[in-house]
């Protein structure tokens, strides 16, 4: 096996058992990025510079036996709306095309802190709103699995790098289903934790009240390795939970005797692909063969669910998308008469399709005399959906669901028709608005191509849904299995 | 609910962005069919439910009042498209 | 005809924390232009709010301070609405919640004291500032931005520019009382709006309300109130309305000037930022914050009063600064005399220090100078002409009492011989005011005695003189 076929934790091993140096493993990445980058396009920027000296750095610390974390020296590629000191951080954005924060987001600084090399910024939808990475400004990602096809979106570069093998591990951002849904059609592990385990500080905002950075990985150890580094309270995020000390890798043990998990009804209705009901009933079943116990459920409000997340979202982005006026940082359109030119058409020219649709739609949401018909009803309709939840943990200790309502699917499918791309998230976006962790795993292919099955858990209770999808990876093989390009 | 040319124009100058004739027909278009989906909020009886403004809520989140270091003046500046003096240049603001 | 004026107030102060209001940037005024910024005040992509609990702390404090309530439970909400001095093109304040509400400041008017309710109190962020050149373009400056402000607004309850000065005083007092702001308008960190609009109570029309802005003094608020006060009432001898409009106060002309219409009410988009928590302030803290507070100026009239033995009116102005307050009762702690210490601070120091356009604390003198100088007088080692005379030059050169006296050999005369002598030949030379003394024209002796005190050059002990010369023209 290839080494950029492994995983970070088999990586690791190797590293500590001097198997191959860091050097290797990163020159192997390099070599993988400069072979297949071409036909998969999953970086914005590639940060070559200072990359093998690192890794010489850490060779060395290696020899001298120092006491090294679980993710030093393991190659790895974050979103590129997180911000880098120094590196080009561009959100998918023209409107951010030269622009290079002066600070790290703490994740990232948590990530140096752990020696892990940063390879590259990957490839998004525009500030984070897509499904299927054609928001880019850039230039599309192709899905590593079938390259007429789309990797999913908006992390589906970080979910292609990791998936082609052109990093051990990535971080995404999930605000409707972006890890979630990239992760199922890439066939990735993916985790949108809780809101406020991982800090937002240097996350570039769509949705503060949605936003979440999370993992995209090749397997749960990976997914509860990464954890262990980002996750924990941040005095710079006030929406930073305090108080949680976790060892993720506590998770890591094949149990489910006794679980109880949740099937609601409302995730398989007719908008699913049958393929994938059926497989996420297999994988269902593969946890009842273990000791599980499953029970069809309802969460009555689900339908609200799209309605109220993209009326939220698309409030909260109108806003936090107006300090992008051309005067501080990012695009300044030229020959500007006066300073309202300055405003109108930086943000005109500097913003795609997209970005300015769903500005529109959330500005118009808190307008005078549609505050309360939209945004208002939205919050309580939030209250509901939350509530939903919150009585179905009291009897499931999980619920499954499907991840994405269809395996991966061409360029140019969903473009025409807003409404379709957004539809995309029906499986993930009631996650989000409830402020739940819940993770995609593999749990078989159509046509050769991944589906995902949905694990969500209670607050704060990364550690049960960890456990569920570790014990559904030893006993079956799908994320064993790699894309062949 | 009605959303036409005029609504559009209003709320594209508060969002600072402009369309030309073509593409605010199309978002004329599209926008009444997003709200036509979205109005579906409009079924539920919300009587007396609270506002959820956060996936997880909590409170007095504070900061202790300490002076930490700014950044340097050249990040601070490192990023304007246009600058002067040590300060970001724009047209003259007109009051 | 009988018209009424009818002005409400919104007052932001700049509170003297150490740093901005939610990232770790120093607050204090001046520096050069952009060096006191960091990603959170320059609203860069990714950086998030922590709101500093002094500023929650300072406005509990101010709200208590002008008898509000104090939500329990508060949040931050965003304003929303495009400026360059903005960065993030929203303001974060307190919009549907703010901390405090309900309070008012009593005022002292001819018809006595007057209530001015206060609607609420909530706190915010300064935004940067704009620096226009002649060339076109404006510079843009970002160390305000972030540092708090509480935004102050009244009910319309004030009458005349007089009820505002006072409410702007009492306002003004009571900020520096409990230590949460310079309130120095020239430097911004008191900025006043006025609302106001004018009432024909005998047709029972009124003009529109109107915003005043620029204001950069009391006086500006004084006079602004009386040129606009006179130009809605002759709009409405007139049969005609005011605009709504804005309008900025011209110092220099001494006239108010159109600065924009109000016709469209902007559409900020209020709505909860979703990057800030819920601020919960429990009965506990509110009590804690209480017993921090110091002695307030109406407590302090009343102590005064008490405890000094002062007039109400007396009192009024020793407690109408904090810092005159001081200087008054550190004298106290030194001299036992308050009446006289008292007298002589309401007199002589605050006329000099206005002469010489500064603040008692700014005095080149101490309170123990000043106390010695009334000792000086207690023990009739001078006059209080003499000490008239000291006083002023202590304030110039800064000197001790002690010194003046001995280079000046300033010592009163109470040497019962010399001043006889004195009076003998005042007396030779008046026989004309002796014959009127003698007919009963009780004046003739205070011109005696006036002589007397100017052959002495003010250091004879008048009370001597009255005595002895009394005894010489029995
Ligand atoms: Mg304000
Ligand atoms: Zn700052």
């Amino acid at each position: 096996m290839k080494l950029y076929d492994l995983t970070a934790h088999e990586i690791r091993d190797m590293l500590r058992k001097k198997e191959v140096s860091c050097r290797e493993v990163t020159e192997n990445i390099l070599d993988r990025i400069a072979k297949v980058e071409p036909y998969i396009s999953s970086y914005i920027t590639i940060n070559d510079e200072g990359t093998l000296s690192m890794a010489d750095n850490i060779d060395k610390l290696i020899k001298n036996g120092e006491d090294l974390g679980d993710l030093a020296g393991i190659p790895m590629a974050l979103k590129d709306n997180i911000c880098t000191d120094g590196i080009l951080t561009t959100c998918g954005s023209k409107m951010l095309q030269n622009f290079v924060p002066p600070y790290n987001a703490t994740c990232v600084e948590r990530l140096y802190n752990e020696k892990s090399i940063l390879i590259g910024k990957t490839n998004m939808d525009e500030f984070a709103m897509g499904s299927s990475t054609e928001n880019s400004a850039f230039k599309p990602t192709r899905n590593p699995w079938d390259l007429s096809r789309v990797p999913g979106g908006s992390s589906g570069g970080s979910a292609a790098s990791v998936a082609a093998g052109e990093a051990f591990f990535a971080l995404g951002s999930d605000t409707g289903g972006s890890i979630r849904q990239p992760a199922a059609l890439c066939g990735l592990v993916g985790l949108k934790p809780t809101y406020g385990m991982v800090s937002r500080y240097g996350l570039v905002s769509y949705a503060s009240s949605l936003d979440q950075i999370g993992t995209l990985t090749k397997d749960v150890e990976d997914c509860a390795l990464v954890m262990n580094v980002i996750a924990g309270y941040d005095f710079r995020d006030s929406t930073s939970v305090s108080g949680v000390a976790l060892d993720y890798k506590e998770a890591l043990i094949q149990d489910v005797k006794g679980l109880k998990i949740g099937i609601p009804r409302e995730y398989f209705y007719e908008d699913i692909d049958i393929d994938i009901k059926k497989a996420v009933y297999e994988g269902v079943k593969v946890l009842c063969d273990m000791g599980a116990e499953y029970e069809e459920m309802s969460l009555p409000y689900t339908e609200y669910n799209l309605a109220t997340y993209f009326i939220i979202a698309s409030s909260e982005c109108s806003s936090n998308l107006a300090r992008y006026d051309g005067i501080r940082y990012g695009y300044r359109a030229s020959e500007c008469k006066n300073l309202n030119d300055v405003l109108i058409k930086s943000r005109s020219e500097g913003f795609g399709e997209e970005v300015k649709r769903r500005i529109m739609a959330g500005t118009y949401s808190l307008s005078f005399g549609y505050y309360d018909e939209y945004y208002k009803r939205a919050l309580k309709v939030r209250t509901l959906i939350k509530n939903d939840f919150a009585k179905a943990f009291e009897k499931y200790d999980v619920l499954i669901t499907p991840t994405s309502p269809h395996v991966a699917f061409k360029f140019n499918e969903k473009t025409r028709d807003p409404l379709m791309m957004y539809k995309s998230d029906i499986c993930t976006v009631g996650i989000n608005i409830a402020g739940l962790p819940a993770i995609s795993i593999c749990c078989g292919f159509k046509n050769h191509l991944p589906i995902g099955l949905q694990i969500i858990g209670r607050h704060f209770d990364e550690k049960t849904i960890l456990r569920v999808a570790y014990t559904f990876e030893q006993n079956t093989k799908y994320h064993k299995k790699r894309a062949v390009i | 609910m009605s959303i036409d040319i005029k609504t559009i124009d209003y709320i594209a100058n508060l969002a600072r962005l402009e369309f030309d004739n073509k593409d605010k027909e199309k978002i004329v278009n599209q926008l009444k069919s997003i709200l036509k989906y979205m109005d579906k909020l409009k079924e539920v009886e919300i009587d007396g439910v609270e506002p959820t403004l956060n996936g997880i809520e909590t409170k007095n989140v504070f900061r202790d009042d300490v002076i930490k270091p700014s950044l340097d003046r050249e990040s601070i500046l490192m990023n304007a498209s246009e600058k002067k003096n040590w300060c970001f240049s724009v047209p003259r603001v007109v009051e | 005809m009988s018209y009424k004026t009818i002005i409400g107030l919104e007052i932001h102060v700049e509170l003297k924390t150490n740093t901005k209001i939610f990232c770790s940037c120093p607050a204090e005024f001046g520096g050069e232009e952009n060096t006191k910024c960091c990603p959170v005040c320059l609203g860069l992509p990714g950086s998030l709010p922590v709101i500093n609990k002094k500023v929650i702390e300072f406005a509990i404090r101010a709200g208590l301070a002008l008898n509000c309530n104090i939500n329990e439970r508060s949040r931050m909400d965003r304003k929303n609405y495009f400026y360059p001095d903005l960065p993030k093109a929203y303001q974060i304040s307190q919009y549907e919640i703010p901390l405090c509400k309900e309070g008012y400041i009593e005022i002292e008017t001819e018809n006595g004291s007057k209530k001015i309710r206060i609607r609420r109190i909530h706190i915010e962020e300064d935004t940067g500032k704009s620096i226009h050149l002649e060339d076109g373009i404006s510079l843009l400056d970002y160390n305000r931005s972030g540092v708090p402000l509480i935004e102050i607004v009244t009910e319309p309850d004030m009458n005349s520019s007089k009820e505002v000065h006072s409410f702007l005083e009492n306002l003004k007092s009571i900020l520096e009382y409990i230590d949460i702001s310079d309130c120095k308008m020239e430097q911004g960190s008191l900025r006043c709006d006025i609302n106001i609009n004018v009432k024909n109570k005998d047709k029972n029309i009124e003009t529109n309300i109107v915003e005043l802005k620029n204001l950069n003094s009391f006086k500006a608020a004084v006079r602004a109130i009386d040129y606009e006060e006179k130009r809605h009432i002759d709009l409405l001898e007139h049969n005609r309305n005011t605009d709504k409009e804005t309008r900025r106060w011209n110092d220099i002309e001494n006239k108010t000037m159109k600065m924009r219409s109000k016709e469209n009410i902007e559409d900020y988009r209020y709505f909860p930022d979703p990057d800030l928590v819920y601020v919960v302030v429990d009965r506990k803290w509110i009590d804690k914050v209480r017993k921090e507070l110091p002695e307030l100026p109406r407590e302090k009239v009343e102590r005064f009063k008490r405890y000094y033995n002062l007039s109400e009116y007396n009192a009024r102005i020793l407690a109408s600064s904090k810092n005159i307050a001081k200087f008054f009762e550190d004298t106290c702690n030194e001299v036992e005399n308050s009446k006289l210490v008292s007298n002589w601070i309401i007199t002589e120091v605050l006329r000099r220090i206005k002469e010489e356009g500064i603040e008692i604390d700014k005095m080149k003198i101490n309170h123990k100078d000043f106390a010695s100088l009334m000792r000086f007088i207690m023990n009739k080692t001078i006059s209080n002409s003499m000490a008239k005379k000291i006083f002023r030059e202590m304030i110039i050169t800064g000197k001790a009492p002690q010194e003046i006296i001995e280079e000046r050999g300033l010592k009163q005369i109470t040497d019962n011989e010399t001043i006889n002598g004195i009076i003998q030949e005042v007396l030779k030379s008046n026989s004309k005011s002796i014959e009127d003394y003698r007919n009963g024209k009780k004046k003739a002796l205070g011109f005696l005695i006036g002589q007397v005190m100017k052959e002495t050059g003010g250091e004879a002990d008048p009370q001597i003189v009255n005595k002895l010369i009394k005894e010489a023209l029995s």
